[in-house]
C-alpha cells in the first residue's frame, strides 16, 4: 500500500478520494445506529434509576444510582403479571392455531398446481392492506353473541387470522426448499403421502417453521389496538398498560416501556434470516 | 407440481399409468391442494375478511339494527373529528417522507460493504420487534418537560427552563415527539422492503453504468431508482395504510392531546361502548387508506417492462 503509493500519485488521489467516501458511509452508518440505540439507553437510564432520581432535574445522561425498585414496582403492580401471562397465552394459541391452519396450506402453495393458485397467493401478500382497526368492532359484536368477548382464545383467534397470511407465506417458501426428491425416495421405500411428509418434509423444515411460529408470536405480543378493543377485565400485557397509561406514575411506564422493547433484541436475533420472507415484498 | 412432472418423465405412457392408480382416492387426488387450502382460507374469511365487510353494516345501522347515515352525521360533528383529521393527515405528510428519505439511504448503507454490516443491519433493524405502544413509552422518558431531552439542552445551555414538549397546548412539539417516536419505530420495516427490492435488481445494470463513468450517484439516481419503483410502490401502499393507524404511540405521548382517528374509533369502542360511531371512524378509515392505495396506484404506475426486470 505504502510502495504503491510512493510510486504512484495518481493512486493517492483516488485512494484518498475512496477512504473520504467510505468515512462518510460509516458516518451515516454510525449517525443511524446511534439514533437507533440512544432512545434504548435512556429507557434503560430511566428504567433502572431509583425510584426518587425520575424526578432529579437535569437528569444525568450516565447511570449515577442503579436500582431494580422501578421495574419491580412495574412486575407487581396489581394486574401486570397476570396480563403478562396472558400475553404469553394468546401468544401461544396464536402460533398453534396459525401453524396448524397454516401449514397445510403453506405445503399446498409449495408442491402444487392448482387453479386459483396465483390468486390465492395474491389475497395472502394483500391482506395486510386490511386495516386491523375496522376488523376489530364487528368482531367485538360477534365475540359478545357468543360469549367469548374478554377471554383469551376470542384474542387469539384475531392474531391467529392476522398472523395467518404471513405464516402460509413463510411455510411455503420454507417447503420449497426441502426437495421434493426427498418425499418421493421415503415414497418408494414404502411410506404413504402424509407419512413422507411427517417423517422427511417436517423433519427438514424445523429452523424455518420455528422462525414462521417466531413470528406469529411477536406479532401477538406486540398487538396493541385489538387487545384493547377485544378485553375489559382480562388484559393482555400491552393492553394493560394503555388501560394503565393515563393514572400510572411515570416511573410504571418507563419500566413498562423497557420491558415491552428488550425482548425484541433477542426477538430480531432469531429472526434475521427470515426478515425478507417475512418483510420484504415480492422475492421468494 | 415438481412431483407431478417426476411422475410422468418416469412412466411416459401416461394414459396407461393414470387408470392403474384407479378408484375413489385418483378421483379425490385433484382436490389435495384445495383441501390443504381449506382451513386456513375458511379462517382468514371468517376472521378477516366477513369482519372488514361487517364494519360497513356497523356503521350504516343503527344499534336497533336499521339503516341509517345517522352516524355519519354524528360523526363529522363529533368534538375532536376536525382536529383529529388534520393531525392524522399531518402525522402521515411529515412521517412517510420523512421515513422513505432516510430508508432508501439506510438500505443503500446496508449494501454497500460496510465492515460491521450485520451488526449494522441487526440494530437498525430491531425495531421491526418493538410495539407502537413500546416505541411511544420510550421516547416518552426523552420529551416529558423533566425527560432527557430537556436535560441534555439544559447541560449545554440551550435553554434555561425545561420546555413543555407534551404539553396539551403545544402541538408542534407533540407532533415532533409522535413523529420521532413513530419514525424510528417504523423506519426498519420500510428499509427492509426498500431492501428486498434492491436486492432483486439485477447488479450487471449498475456494473455497467459505472464502467460507463456514472458516479455513485448517478448511479443511484438513473438505474437503482427508477427500477426500484415498483418496490416503494407497494411500500407506500402499506406503510401508509399503517401510518392511518397510528394509535399507541399517540396515547403513550399525549394522552389525548392529540387526536387521531384511530384513538378516536377506540375511545368510542372502549369508553362510551358505541360501537355505530367507533365502526363509523373504522369505516372513514379504511375509505382514507383505500384512496391513498388507489391514488399510489395511479401516480406511481410503472410501465410493465420495468416491472419484470
Amino acid at each position: 500500500m505504502t510502495d504503491a503509493v510512493a510510486t504512484r500519485p495518481a493512486a493517492v488521489v483516488r485512494a484518498r478520494h475512496v477512504d473520504g467516501g467510505r468515512l462518510l458511509l460509516y458516518g451515516c452508518a454510525i449517525l443511524i445506529t446511534l439514533f437507533m440505540l440512544t432512545p434504548v439507553y435512556l429507557i434503560a437510564l430511566a428504567a433502572f434509576s431509583t425510584p426518587e432520581a425520575i424526578f432529579d432535574y437535569p437528569h444525568p445522561l450516565v447511570p449515577t444510582s442503579i436500582s431494580l425498585d422501578n421495574i419491580r414496582f412495574f412486575l407487581t403492580f396489581q394486574g401486570i403479571l397476570p396480563a403478562l401471562l396472558r400475553s404469553l397465552a394468546v401468544g401461544g394459541l396464536t402460533v398453534v392455531l396459525s401453524l396448524v391452519l397454516g401449514c397445510p396450506a403453506g405445503y399446498a402453495l409449495a408442491r402444487y398446481w392448482f387453479r386459483g393458485k396465483d390468486a390465492a397467493q395474491l389475497v395472502l401478500v394483500n391482506v395486510r392492506a386490511i386495516p386491523m382497526v375496522i376488523i376489530s368492532i364487528p368482531l367485538l359484536v360477534t365475540f359478545i353473541e357468543w360469549n367469548l368477548n374478554d377471554t383469551v382464545v376470542s384474542v387469539a383467534l384475531v392474531h391467529a387470522a392476522i398472523t395467518l397470511p404471513l405464516t402460509i407465506l413463510i411455510s411455503a417458501s420454507v417447503f420449497l426448499r426441502v426437495p421434493a426428491e426427498l418425499e418421493e425416495a421415503a415414497m418408494s421405500l414404502g411410506t404413504s403421502k402424509v407419512g413422507a411428509v411427517i417423517r422427511v418434509v417436517l423433519p427438514n423444515s424445523v429452523p424455518g417453521l420455528a422462525a414462521a411460529a417466531l413470528f406469529a408470536f411477536v406479532t401477538s405480543w406486540n398487538e396493541v389496538f385489538v387487545a384493547v378493543i377485544l378485553t375489559l377485565r382480562n388484559p393482555t400485557l400491552p393492553a394493560a398498560l394503555v388501560q394503565q397509561l393515563s393514572d400510572s406514575p411515570i416511573a410504571f411506564r418507563f419500566a413498562g416501556g423497557l420491558c415491552l422493547t428488550v425482548p425484541a433484541f433477542v426477538f430480531i436475533f432469531f429472526m434475521r434470516p427470515y426478515l425478507f420472507n417475512a418483510f420484504g415484498v415480492g422475492g421468494k | 407440481m415438481a412431483a407431478d412432472q417426476a411422475a410422468s418423465a418416469a412412466a411416459p405412457p401416461r394414459a396407461a399409468r393414470r387408470p392403474a392408480r384407479g378408484g375413489a382416492a385418483a378421483r379425490l387426488r385433484p382436490l389435495t391442494p384445495y383441501l390443504l387450502m381449506a382451513p386456513a382460507m375458511l379462517f382468514l374469511a371468517y376472521f378477516l375478511f366477513w369482519p372488514a365487510i361487517g364494519a360497513f353494516g356497523v356503521a350504516f345501522q343503527t344499534a336497533a339494527g336499521q339503516w341509517t347515515f345517522a352516524n355519519f352525521q354524528a360523526l363529522v360533528r363529533d368534538t375532536d373529528f376536525g382536529l383529529a383529521v388534520r393531525n392524522t393527515f399531518l402525522l402521515l405528510a411529515i412521517i412517510i417522507p420523512l421515513e422513505f428519505a432516510v430508508a432508501l439511504a439506510m438500505a443503500v448503507l446496508a449494501q454497500s460493504r460496510l465492515r460491521g454490516r450485520g451488526f449494522f443491519l441487526y440494530v437498525w433493524s430491531f425495531p421491526l420487534a418493538i410495539s407502537d405502544l413500546a416505541a411511544g413509552l420510550v421516547w416518552l422518558s426523552i420529551f416529558t418537560s423533566h425527560g432527557y431531552l430537556n436535560s441534555a439542552l439544559q447541560d449545554v445551555h440551550v435553554i434555561q427552563h425545561p420546555i413543555g414538549f407534551l404539553d396539551y397546548d403545544n402541538v408542534p412539539g407533540l407532533i415532533l415527539a409522535v413523529v420521532l417516536a413513530e419514525t424510528w419505530r417504523s423506519i426498519s420495516l420500510v428499509m427492509v422492503v426498500i431492501m428486498s427490492g434492491i436486492q432483486s435488481i439485477p447488479t450487471e445494470l449498475g456494473e455497467a453504468a459505472a464502467i460507463l463513468g456514472a458516479s455513485a450517484w448517478k448511479r443511484f439516481t438513473t438505474v437503482t431508482l427508477p427500477l426500484l419503483k415498483p418496490t416503494l410502490q407497494v411500500g407506500l401502499m402499506l406503510r401508509t395504510t399503517t401510518a392511518f393507524q397510528v394509535f399507541a404511540v399517540v396515547l403513550a405521548l399525549t394522552g389525548s392531546g392529540l387526536p387521531v382517528l384511530a384513538t378516536k374509533t377506540a375511545s368510542w369502542a372502549y369508553g362510551a361502548r358505541n360501537y355505530q360511531m367507533a365502526a363509523a371512524y373504522a369505516v372513514l378509515l379504511l375509505m382514507l387508506s383505500s384512496l391513498a392505495t388507489l391514488a399510489y396506484l395511479t401516480f406511481l404506475r410503472t410501465p410493465r417492462e420495468v416491472f419484470q426486470r
